[in-house]
């Protein structure tokens, strides 16, 4: 009997990019037989649209004093009673169009929230490769600093790290400097998902003859990590970011409706929610419920993506 | 065993003295602290007593461990805005927020677990469908929003339920509280506690239905079929038993999170919880009620997580060995 030419484990299958997975027509597929998913991408993709061309399709930039009149304040929608035909979903309490409004809040939020799973997303991945890559103390001092912050519900940390960052800029313009520190906050209290699910595939890829060889070849760990896991590694990654994005959305929201995130003068759908809340009893009925709709549309939109991403990217379910 | 226990403790000891040191950091370099507890026109002379009787011009590692050393006595100072020892304040509050957040896990508890088996096990029923997609609208949903909905359909439209505070509160003993026992108080209780247990419900529900999928297709149900036993002893002694690990460590982890959680509820319904109090401190930047409430908080996660890890090792026969193996 001969010998087969290489060994059974050395022509496992070569990984797959993840571009190539993407392109993969199972991937596609199963997008297209759930009308539900379909549904919610087609949502997302409008919502996205609504938000980057929010200046061309507002009917007037809501944060323009020049353009708001204060006798135009409170106006029910336009198709209820009392309605003006000006403005589509009513006014607040300065006259501003609520259409308007929700549009650019929803541009706020959308930004704050992909700036924010950005941020978290470089920080875990990095931090994750470097773990997963060394092992040893750094290894074990980077995963305990993620179990501490594990133990603490995200939201409270951006919390806390949002005020501590506001009580430490107090004295610069809030207007300035809330946008920057939201997604830093935000992004912070996220990275730990991120790391531990790198540092899990890591530890896996780096035994792996691909990984090996490169090692032989000399090229420097650095080029390793970024060249060569990387990209085997961002399936789940990608799972944990559209996951994060609904999430980091309602983070934004919450934090904006406490009176702690963005101020009312560059609204997020939050801050809009907040506002309206106060209109609530007097019978002003659509300055909350519209930016909340918008609100809740979205992330269940981005959720269902996410849960969909998840099922079609888990091997144990195919 | 009483390794491990020591272990665990040890390393909850750990955390806390690092929560710790972050809360002293925040203390000591947020902001001086003198120049919060002065007004402006106080002279620079008594800035300097002050700086001096606080022990401000000490070491810090003097300072660190002696903030540390007081907060293990409860003694987080005295709050910058409000003039009153934090203790004191925080133990005015605990607890509206204590009763709050445990009404609402037991909601939590007594809905999810019963939803999430029903799912698992007629997980192709109309019914169970409509639980998993109506989960997902509950995820979805920001705790803040749901509050908004519930206040609007049961204090505005409806008028059955108020809409803000405690109702009517009797005190127990020297400083707790209650709106247990008064009418009002439970009519107060009502929405913030569905407001607090829905996000901790569907997440609990759809743990349940997710591990019980999973165990039912294990080898050792398949053999408890064969056996000839009910499909009540296989689902409920043999698939919940074992589904309830890890779901113990979520619903525990889920115990504290609904205590942080009750700052969002606690603001939509003008709660007076610790939550509120915390935000205000935020917006204040009241250093010390912050410290003390994030202390607080680490507190109550590692005394959960400890009772978590040793409720494992009793639930768990196979931990229990693992333990024994590694002490012995």
């Amino acid at each position: 009997m001969s010998k087969p030419a290489v060994e059974p484990s050395t022509i496992e299958s070569a990984p797959r990019s993840f571009i190539g997975r993407l392109a993969d027509n199972d991937l596609v597929a199963s997008f297209l037989s759930s009308k539900i998913t379909v549904a919610a991408g087609l949502i997302t993709l409008i919502l996205l649209l609504a938000a980057v061309f929010a200046p061309l399709i507002a009917p007037t930039n809501p944060f323009n004093p020049a353009t708001n009149f204060l006798i135009d304040s409170l106006t029910p929608p336009r198709f209820a009673a009392g309605g003006d035909p000006r403005f589509l979903l009513g006014t607040d309490d300065q006259g501003r169009d609520m259409w308007s409004a929700i549009l650019y809040g929803l541009r706020v939020s959308l930004l704050i929230g992909i700036f924010s799973v950005l941020f978290g997303g470089a920080i875990g991945i990095t931090l994750g490769l470097i773990a997963g890559y060394t092992g040893g103390w750094i290894d074990a001092i980077i995963m305990r600093i993620a179990d501490v912050q594990l133990t603490f519900p995200a939201i409270l940390i951006a919390l806390l790290l949002d005020g501590v960052a506001q009580a430490l800029l107090k004295n610069s313009n809030r207007e300035g400097t809330a946008f920057g520190v939201l997604v830093v906050s935000i992004g912070l209290s996220f990275w730990v998902q991120y790391a531990r699910t790198v540092r899990g595939s890591t530890m896996v890829e780096k035994n792996r003859d691909y990984v090996q060889a490169a090692r032989l070849v000399g090229l420097s760990p650095a080029r390793i990590l970024v060249r060569h896991i990387l990209p085997n590694v961002m399936g789940p990654v990608l799972v944990i970011a559209t996951i994060n994005l609904a999430l980091a959305i309602i983070t934004e929201a919450t934090l904006s409706f406490l009176g702690v995130g963005l101020p009312p003068t560059q609204p997020s759908l939050g801050t809009l929610i907040r506002i309206g809340q106060n209109f609530l009893f007097s019978g002003e009925w659509w300055i909350v419920t519209f930016p909340s709709l918008t609100l809740a549309i979205l992330v269940l939109a981005v959720n269902l993506l996410g849960d969909w991403l998840r099922d079609a990217l888990n091997p144990r379910l195919k | 065993m009483i390794a491990f226990i020591i272990r665990r403790l040890l390393a909850s000891l750990g955390v806390l003295i690092a929560v710790g040191l972050i809360a002293f950091v925040m203390f000591r370099y947020v902001g001086d602290p003198v120049n919060q507890m002065v007004g402006i026109e106080t002279p620079a002379a008594e800035r300097e007593a002050l700086r001096q009787q606080l022990g401000l011009n000490e070491p810090v590692i003097v300072q660190a461990s002696r903030f540390l050393l007081n907060a293990a006595r409860f003694d987080f100072g005295i709050s910058y805005q409000f003039r009153q020892p934090v203790s004191v304040m925080i133990g005015a509050r605990l607890p509206a927020t204590l009763e709050l957040a445990i009404v609402a896990s037991i909601l939590s508890l007594l809905a999810g677990v019963p939803l999430g088996v029903y799912s698992a096990l007629r997980r192709d029923s109309a019914l169970a469908k409509l639980f998993q997609a109506l989960s997902l609208v509950g995820i979805s949903l920001p705790t803040f929003l749901t509050g908004i909905l519930l206040i609007y359909l049961f204090s505005v439209t409806l008028g059955w339920l108020p809409s803000f505070g405690r109702g009517a509160v009797v005190p127990i003993g020297s400083w707790w509280t209650t709106g247990l026992l008064t009418m009002s108080g439970l009519k107060s209780l009502i929405m913030p506690a569905i407001t607090l247990a829905l996000f901790q419900m569907t997440l609990i529900m759809r743990l349940v239905r997710a591990e019980m999928l999973e165990v039912l297709r294990a080898d050792y149900i398949r053999f408890a079929r064969a056996r000839g036993l009910s499909e009540r002893a296989v689902h409920f002694h043999h698939a919940l038993k074992n589904t309830l690990v890890p779901v113990m460590t979520v619903v525990g982890l889920q115990l504290g999170s609904i205590v942080a959680f009750s700052i969002i509820t606690e603001t939509v319904f003008a709660w007076p919880g610790m939550g509120q109090l915390f935000l205000q401190s935020i917006q204040n930047v009241d250093i010390p009620i912050m410290a003390a409430y994030l202390l607080f908080i680490a507190f109550l996660f590692v005394i959960i997580n400890l009772v978590v890890d040793l409720l494992y090792v009793i639930v768990d026969p196979r931990l229990r060995a693992a333990v024994h193996g590694a002490s012995g």
